[in-house]
Formats: structure tokens, C-alpha cells, sequence
């Protein structure tokens, strides 16, 4: 079968089994191998991509279902050139050991800072209303991205050096 | 993944004739179909049928449609205002990449985490009736402590199924014919009994449309109580969800569902009608505890579960009434 999507802003046509997930496609039929499979089952996070703009596991995506949607994976948001701000933080703060989380913890706390800043809670949003970005909040909200280096305290103190210069 | 057709409907009328496995988030049937517990030969997306992914207002109450995300439900400002104890239990559970794709529809439907029901090595009745429980004689910490059969032991994983049954939420389902029914949720499960693999009274054809929430309980205080291994991203070993409505120190009215503990979202009627009309004390709550956990369990791992829900249960209605302060974090007061 055949797949329209739009990828990091450009539109591709894929032909694929009806089996494929949208992380086989990215990594296997369009090059894209930022985007890591690590479980494949939606418990750890690696192969986080942002659908129509929120963040999802793409491994638990199929293919065929995501005709015309629009995906944005790590190579979308920045180059070596040009890091984004999260990109930055993370090499500045040293915030991975052998970085292999690293493109899903940054797709999702780029998604993340996003919810924030439109007033999403979380579990532990006192009251259900205004977040701000506490070091509990991040957690509870980067708690779907694991990291078997336990890289966590330097990843949250990246997210929060991006979230200042964002200000 | 054994080879399927793939079918998108656009109408739900379509869904319903293609006589498939409906998808629609995809986070829990992907998964099993990964490990071929599930393997359909149809799939059927219904995620293009238009009129399913809106929550609106419906009397007093509000009507959610099946596709809306677990993610647009928790945030809806409405729902926070009026059911806060429906986010809460959605926040609570999976992670925020999980939710945002997760459905309500599909959410109520997901299997259970009973892991002999993953390994196709062992076997299991929920998934091939008759074929034996590998979890009976196994270990089983994950499993039921109520409502189970000699058959099937297994529980329920749902948080947002929890809340909604303490809320009294109804679903609605449209057969494949096309007429629509409306059910309390709690009779969208079906016992276990001697065929474990049917969760629920669904049959070949049906599709969930919509959950409707009633009226919210203006004056309310409420809770979702998870317990979990860790503390955030994993599924809960109990859960209580409670709504309760106070005159002074008397309590008028008491919601309550307990979830992980169960085939479905559990719920016992006389732990209510001992709260009701009843002063809030340590010595009730002690009292009605007992009542609530007097059952032993069905299997020797999950006899934790009955201490961790006694006490579960006595914190949490601690939390909402006089005894405990009343600062805590995820208590919320229902506005009008
Ligand atoms: C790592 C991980 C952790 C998780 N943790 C939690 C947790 O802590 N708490 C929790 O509650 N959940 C948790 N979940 C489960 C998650 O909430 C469910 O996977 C999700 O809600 C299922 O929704 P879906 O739309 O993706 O369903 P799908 O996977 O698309 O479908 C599930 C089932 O429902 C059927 N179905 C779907 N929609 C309809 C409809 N409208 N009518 C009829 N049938 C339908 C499908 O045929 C299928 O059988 C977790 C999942 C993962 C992968
Ligand atoms: S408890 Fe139920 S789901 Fe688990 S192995 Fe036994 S029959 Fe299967
Ligand atoms: S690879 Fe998708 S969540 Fe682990
Ligand atoms: S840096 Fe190694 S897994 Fe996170």
C-alpha cells in the first residue's frame, strides 16, 4: 500500500506492508535514523516523534494511518549547524551518558515546554491549573522517556537552561 | 505482526459492516498484535469517522465523544472544573506520548496487564478459552483480588474507567444495525465466569460512539488515589477514586471505585451505605475498610493488595474529609 506523509516539512510517498509502524518508516524507508527504537512496545520513549505537532511513540503508530498527517522528528528541529535551544542545553549540560534516549527526551520536552505554556496539568499540577516547570513537574511530565544511564537530574537541568532562553 | 488488511472507515456505518478489528489509538491492540496475542485479519481504523473526537455539552452533564484523546479529556477546562477526578485518574495513568493517542473508547477496552497473557508460551483462558490460567500456581502480583472466576484471575488496567464509574458515567454504543444503546458503565463488563476472553458485552458489529458523563456533584470533594511501583508511567496495584459530598463533619453522599483490584472497575454498594449519614471518624473508616477487603485473595501474591486497599481506602477518605489537612495536592473542589 502507499502512504502520503509530510516529514520534517517535506512530503513523501511511501509504499509499505500494512504491518509497518511509523518508527520502521522513518528509520528503514526514509533515512531518518535520529529517531530510535528502543522496547518497540511504548514503554520507553526513544522513538518519540511530534504528530501534527504533539508528541507521540511512533512505534505504536502504524503507517497506513497516518495519511496526510504532518511528523517531526529530530532532524527536523535543528541541524549540527543550527541546534535548536533544547539541542543546545543538552550538549551544554552534558544531559545523556551514551545518548541513545537522547532524540526522544528532546522531541518530547520540546512538545512538553509547549504543553506547558498553554496551561496543561499534569498528575501533579496543584489543583489541576497553572503549571510552572518545577523539577517534580518535569519529571511527572518526561516520565514516558526513560533513560537506562539515569542521565535524569543532567536532562532536567537541560530542559530547564532551554526553557529560560525561551523566556 | 501476522499480515491483516487494512480498512479506513469514514462513517461509522462503514466501521460497523467491515466486520474487523476496530483500531483506533492503537497504544494497547498495536502492542498485542506485535506479540500475536490479537490477530486480526481486518483491521478497521476508525480515526477519519467525523463526529466522534468532540466533547460537548449534553443537559447538565457532558457527552465525550469515543475518539477524543485521553489527553484533550484530562485538559478539557470543563471536565477540570467539573469532574476533576477524571483528569486526575487519566493524568495518572501511561505517559503523556501515550495519552495524547490513547482514546476514550479505547481506553475503557484495553486488555489486561495479567503477564501470562502476553507470553504465548503459557497458557491462558482470556486468551483461548479452556486452554488453562499459567497464572494460577504462577506468580501473580498484578492480579484481581475480586470478581475473579476460577477461570480467570486477571484485572482490570484502566485509571479513566475507574473514575468514571465512581462519576456513574454511561456509555454509548451503536450496533452494527445502527440502532443506539446507552448502558451504565459498569455494565459494559462482563464477569469473567467460564469464558474470560469476552471483557465485555460487546458484540460483532458494535462500536463505542460515546461516554456521557451526568451532572457534576457541585460541592464535591475528590480524589484519584493511585499506588504504583514507581511513581509516575506504571500501572496501578490499587487504586481508589472517590467523590464525596459533606454536610458539616457528616458524610452525605459517598462515590467510590477501586481500581487494579478487579475484572472492572470495582464498586460495593454497602461500604457506601456505611458511609452515608455517618460522622467522619478514624473508627468508621477502620470499620468500613474491613468491610471492604473482608474477601481473601484468590491467589497468594496478590494478598498484599487487600493491606495496600484497606489503607488506600482509609487515606484517601482521610484526605477528603475533616481528619487529614486539607492542603493536599490532588484534592479538588468541583465548581458549579
Ligand atoms: C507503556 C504503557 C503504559 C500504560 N499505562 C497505563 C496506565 O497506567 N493506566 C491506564 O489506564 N492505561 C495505561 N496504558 C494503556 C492505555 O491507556 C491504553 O493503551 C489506551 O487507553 C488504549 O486506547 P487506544 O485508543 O490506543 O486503543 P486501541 O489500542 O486502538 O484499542 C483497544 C481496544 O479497543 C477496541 N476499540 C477501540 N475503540 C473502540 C470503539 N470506539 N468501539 C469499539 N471498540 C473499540 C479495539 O478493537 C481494541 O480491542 C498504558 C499503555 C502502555 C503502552
Ligand atoms: S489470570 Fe486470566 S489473563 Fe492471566 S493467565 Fe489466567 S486466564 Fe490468562
Ligand atoms: S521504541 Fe517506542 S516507546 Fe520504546
Ligand atoms: S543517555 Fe543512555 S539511555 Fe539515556
Amino acid at each position: 500500500m502507499k502512504t502520503i506523509l509530510t516529514v520534517n516539512g517535506k512530503q513523501h510517498e511511501v509504499g509499505h506492508d500494512s504491518r509497518r509502524t511509523l518508527l520502521d518508516t522513518l528509520r528503514d524507508d526514509l533515512g531518518l535514523q535520529g529517531t530510535k527504537k528502543g522496547c518497540d512496545h511504548g514503554q520507553c520513549g526513544a522513538c518519540t516523534v511530534l504528530l501534527n505537532g504533539e508528541r507521540v511513540n511512533s512505534c505504536l503508530c502504524l503507517t497506513a494511518m497516518h495519511e496526510g498527517d504532518e511528523i517531526t522528528t529530530i532532524e527536523g528541529i535543528g541541524s549540527p549547524e543550527r541546534l535548536s535551544a533544547l539541542q543546545k542545553a543538552f550538549v551544554e549540560k552534558d544531559g545523556y551518558q551514551c545518548g541513545y534516549c537522547t532524540p526522544g527526551q528532546i522531541m518530547s520536552a520540546t512538545a512538553m515546554l509547549k504543553e506547558i505554556s498553554e496551561g496543561a496539568p499534569s498528575y501533579v499540577s496543584d489543583d489541576l491549573g497553572a503549571p510552572h516547570l518545577s523539577d517534580e513537574e518535569m519529571a511527572e511530565r518526561m516520565s514516558g522517556n526513560l533513560c537506562r544511564c539515569s542521565a535524569y537530574p543532567l536532562i532536567r537541568e537541560a530542559i530547564a537552561m532551554a526553557a529560560e532562553v525561551k523566556k | 505482526m501476522r499480515p491483516f488488511d487494512y480498512f479506513r472507515a469514514t462513517a461509522t456505518g462503514d466501521a460497523a459492516m467491515a466486520s474487523g478489528q476496530i483500531i483506533a489509538g492503537g497504544t494497547n491492540l498495536l502492542d498485542l498484535m506485535k506479540i500475536q496475542v490479537v490477530n486480526p485479519e481486518t483491521l478497521v481504523d476508525i480515526t477519519r469517522i467525523e463526529g466522534l473526537s468532540e466533547i460537548v455539552c449534553h443537559g447538565d452533564g457532558l457527552r465525550i465523544g469515543a475518539l477524543v484523546t485521553n489527553t484533550a479529556l484530562a485538559h478539557d477546562t470543563r471536565v477540570r472544573a467539573g469532574w476533576p477526578l477524571l483528569s486526575r485518574a487519566i493524568l495518572a495513568g501511561a505517559s503523556a506520548q501515550i495519552r495524547n493517542k490513547a482514546t476514550t473508547g479505547g481506553n475503557l477496552l484495553q486488555r489486561t496487564r495479567c503477564p501470562y497473557f502476553y507470553d504465548t508460551s503459557q497458557p491462558c483462558n482470556k486468551r483461548t478459552p479452556g486452554e488453562g490460567c499459567a497464572a494460577q500456581g504462577g506468580s501473580g502480583r498484578m492480579l484481581a483480588i475480586f470478581g475473579t472466576s476460577e477461570h480467570c484471575l486477571a484485572a482490570h488496567p484502566s485509571d479513566m474507567a475507574v473514575a468514571l464509574t465512581a462519576l456513574q458515567a454511561e456509555v454509548e454504543i451503536r450496533a452494527r444495525k445502527g440502532d443506539l444503546r446507552r448502558i451504565p458503565i459498569q455494565q459494559l463488563y462482563r464477569e469473567p465466569g467460564d469464558r474470560p476472553d469476552r471483557d465485555t458485552v460487546l458484540e460483532a458489529g458494535d462500536i463505542i460512539t460515546a461516554v456521557i458523563l451526568p451532572a457534576p456533584l457541585i460541592g464535591s470533594r475528590q480524589v484519584y488515589r493511585k499506588v504504583r511501583d514507581r511513581a509516575s508511567y506504571a500501572f496501578g496495584l490499587v487504586s481508589v477514586a472517590a467523590a464525596i459530598e459533606m454536610e458539616g463533619d457528616t458524610i452525605m453522599r459517598a462515590h467510590l471505585s477501586y481500581g487494579s483490584v478487579a475484572p472492572h472497575p470495582w464498586t460495593d454498594d454497602a461500604v457506601a451505605e456505611m458511609l452515608e449519614g455517618q460522622a467522619a471518624s478514624d473508627a468508621l473508616f477502620a470499620n468500613v475498610a474491613d468491610a471492604l477487603i473482608s474477601e481473601g485473595a484468590p491467589h497468594p501474591d496478590t494478598e498484599y493488595k487487600r493491606t495496600l486497599l484497606r489503607r488506600t481506602f482509609i487515606a484517601t477518605l482521610r484526605q477528603l474529609t475533616v481528619l487529614a489537612d486539607r492542603s493536599g495536592t490532588d484534592i479538588a473542589r468541583t465548581q458549579a
